[in-house]
């Protein structure tokens, strides 16, 4: 199997990264930014395993482990997060969640 | 006898710290024992050192006593140190002597006030900063009395602190007494510059040395320290004060406004008597000075009703006598006067204050009148006192101290006919109000029914003092010449006698006047009463020549003006103004505050973008 260029893998970090935030900026409902958010974090993990590869060294898979260490734990307080937000509000609608304002 | 020098100042200052901390709690014997006895113990101390000094006067002419250093700093060196010589013992003989007096007055006067203790931790307060003020050898202690006098002042006369007027009357006695006090210090300062030393002794002895006559530097120090007398001892243009701090209690207008605290610019002229004899502007110019308010303050006596009023008028006009002597160089005949009038007017505002006391707080002459069979003793010493202020010959003291002021006012090297007329002309009128004050006061109809005579306590000062306002003209003050200079005549004057004579005439008259408008043809005054020219001047005396309206024109409308117009404080502008743009941006900010997530987002991520372009481009 050829390898694959580190660059042409890096297009394709950028482009879902782009995605994510894309979807972060414009999404409205808490869920659906957290999974933009994750794919976000794949984004980077993408991109650290393909500099590990390109370098021949470990450290973007250790960095990968760690990221997704850190996804695990985000997405669960998170979601406990969504689940208090629902039952209080009634809402999952961020338009309607201003209560930081002030 | 010199190393108990420090017990007199002590005594009262002791007396005052007992009944400050604890004078709440204490029974008003306890209060009254501390209070007078602390002054009187200091008077004892003070009457046996005198005796001390006269019988063995000490070689350098003066008892000194070097307590500690107070501060040293670049090259002033102040040091708490008591200085006694003849002048200073004669102050302080007054001080404590009719202090006490005027304590044990206090004891019956104030027995029902509330704030028993407060008034004599007050009263002991001003006594030790008054003995501090002609006790002190160096400039700095005595400008340490000079403010404590000033501040017990301002706390007495607002003693009765409830109602408005008191406390108007005290700051205006302190604000102007403060404008002397600063002019004061300022000659000080350029003392200092000048000799390099406060030390009184030393600037005595360098003075002539340093300076030559009418020096402008010297000048300029007299007149500063002249300012400072004239604010103190409620001479033109600062009298004003005075007659409103009679809003105090009548035995504070006896020591404070009357006997000690008014003559401390005589004393401080007298005591720096060196540098104004190097200034012969500065002299002549406090003998105007002292012409003036006598013949301006014997005017207002003449027409005021309220019986104190009189009497500070009075007490303006006789410290004038003295600012004269001083200003023709009479030196010692100012320390007479100071001694003589010390004795009178304390008897007359003792007396005075038994009056009002006893017909409930009246302080109209013209709602007493026929008090002498009521009160007899009251009417014997008031008569006694006022017979001394009239300066009657030969038989009260007033008259020696005052013929002896009008015989320099000519005679002497700085003095002057027209003085000397001004003088001759005060006399005739201190001598008319008096008589008028007696006769409206003690007989004449009865107007208010007298309460309860006062008790004995009250009785007996009054009786000492006025067996010396008839004695204390033959005492001869000793010593005095070692300390002030001699009075230097005019080659060619008149003999003394002649000049004895017409002071004489011109009392008589003063007194028959009183007695045929008053007395004998009293329908005279109402006829003038009739007359619009007559009472406008009358008015215009009556409200001490409108000298408080001129200020209020000429300084208190002025200085609301700028304070109204300056409302919205112009230096404050520049601070406001930067509050204000802290407040703007933060506005401008908060809008980025919306609690919209979104937004957040995108605010880090221009954040992101921003920081890694600045990498990027750097």
């Amino acid at each position: 199997m050829a390898p694959i260029s580190a660059h042409a893998v890096l297009i394709v970090a950028a482009i879902l990264f782009v995605l994510g935030l894309a979807g972060v900026l414009t999404r409205k409902n808490i869920i659906f930014m957290l999974i933009s958010i994750e794919i976000m974090l794949n984004a980077a993990g993408l991109a650290f395993i393909a500099a590990g590869s390109r370098w021949q060294q470990p450290d973007g898979q250790i960095m990968y482990l760690f990221i997704l260490a850190m996804a695990a734990a985000e997405v669960s307080v998170a979601l406990a997060m969504v689940l208090q937000i629902h039952h209080q509000h009634k809402t999952l609608d961020v338009e309607d969640l201003r209560e930081l304002k002030d | 006898m010199q190393q108990y020098l420090y017990l007199i100042p002590a005594m009262p200052l002791i007396g005052f710290l007992l009944l400050i901390t604890g004078g709440a709690q204490f029974p008003r014997y306890v209060t009254a024992m501390i209070g007078a006895g602390s002054i009187c113990v200091s008077a004892i101390i003070a009457i046996t050192m005198s005796a001390q000094f006269l019988l063995y006067p000490p070689l350098e002419g003066a008892y000194h006593q070097q307590l500690w250093h107070w501060f040293n700093i670049g090259k002033l060196h102040a040091d708490i140190g008591l200085h006694m010589d003849a002048m200073s013992l004669v102050f302080v003989c007054i001080i404590t002597f009719i202090g006490a007096l005027i304590h044990i007055y206090s004891i019956a006067f104030m027995e029902h006030d509330r704030d028993y203790a407060r008034f004599f931790a007050s009263m002991n307060l001003f006594v030790c900063s008054m003995l501090l003020l002609v006790m002190a050898d160096n400039l700095v202690l005595l400008y340490l009395g000079w403010e404590g006098v000033g501040l017990c002042s301002f706390l007495l006369i607002g003693f009765w602190y409830e109602s408005e007027a008191n406390c108007m009357a005290a700051r205006k006695a302190f604000v102007i007494t403060r404008i002397g006090d600063t002019a004061m210090i300022i000659g000080l300062f350029l003392l200092f510059r000048e000799l390099g030393t406060l030390n009184i002794r030393e600037i005595l002895a360098l003075a002539p040395q340093h300076f030559a006559t009418g020096n402008t530097t010297v000048t300029w120090i007299a007149l500063l320290l002249l300012a400072g007398g004239m604010g103190k001892s409620a001479q033109l243009p600062l009298q004003t004060w005075l007659p409103d701090a009679m809003a105090g209690p009548s035995p504070v207008s006896a020591l404070i406004h009357a006997a000690t605290m008014v003559t401390a610019g005589v004393y401080l002229i007298a005591r720096m008597h060196t540098i104004f004899e190097l200034s012969p502007v500065t002299m002549h110019l406090t003998a105007i000075i002292g012409a003036l308010t006598l013949l301006m303050a014997g005017c207002s006596a003449m027409v005021q009703t309220d019986i104190k009023r009189i009497l500070a008028y009075s007490t303006i006009s006789q410290i004038g006598y003295m600012f004269l002597a001083l200003g023709v160089g009479a030196w010692s005949a100012a320390i007479f006067h100071f001694f003589t009038h010390a004795f009178f007017k304390a008897l007359l505002f003792l007396a005075a204050g038994a009056v009002i006391e006893t017909l409930h707080h009246e302080h109209n002459i013209f709602k007493m009148g026929g008090l002498r069979k009521d009160m007899p003793l009251i009417f014997l010493t008031f008569t006694i006192g006022a017979a001394a202020l009239a300066a009657v010959p030969f038989v009260t003291a007033g008259f020696f101290s005052k013929d002896e002021i009008l015989w320099f006012a000519w005679s002497a090297q700085g003095g002057h006919p027209l003085l000397w007329v001004t003088g001759l002309l005060g006399a005739f009128i201190t001598a008319f109000y008096s008589t008028r004050l007696i006769l409206v006061v003690f007989w004449g109809e009865r107007q208010t029914t007298p309460g309860k005579l006062p008790s004995g306590a009250m009785n007996i000062p009054l009786v000492v003092l006025a067996i010396f306002s008839i004695g204390a003209g033959w005492i001869h003050l000793p010593h005095l010449e070692e300390v002030l200079p001699a009075t230097v005549l005019k080659p060619a004057h008149p003999e003394e006698i002649i000049f004895q004579s017409i002071a004489i005439l011109s009392t008589s008259l003063g007194i028959m006047t009183g007695y045929m408008l008053y007395y004998l043809y009293p329908h005279t005054i109402r006829g003038w009463k009739e007359s619009e020219g007559l009472m406008a001047v009358r008015n215009f005396f009556y409200a001490g020549w409108k000298f408080d309206q001129l200020y209020d024109v000429l300084f208190v409308r002025p200085f609301v003006f700028i304070t109204q117009v300056n409302r919205n404080d112009v230096t404050d502008k520049l601070y406001t103004g930067i509050a204000n743009i802290h407040l703007q941006l933060n506005r401008f900010l908060s809008v980025s505050q919306n609690g919209s997530l979104r937004w957040y987002v995108a605010g880090v991520l221009i954040g992101i973008l921003f920081i890694i372009t600045l990498q990027i481009l750097r």
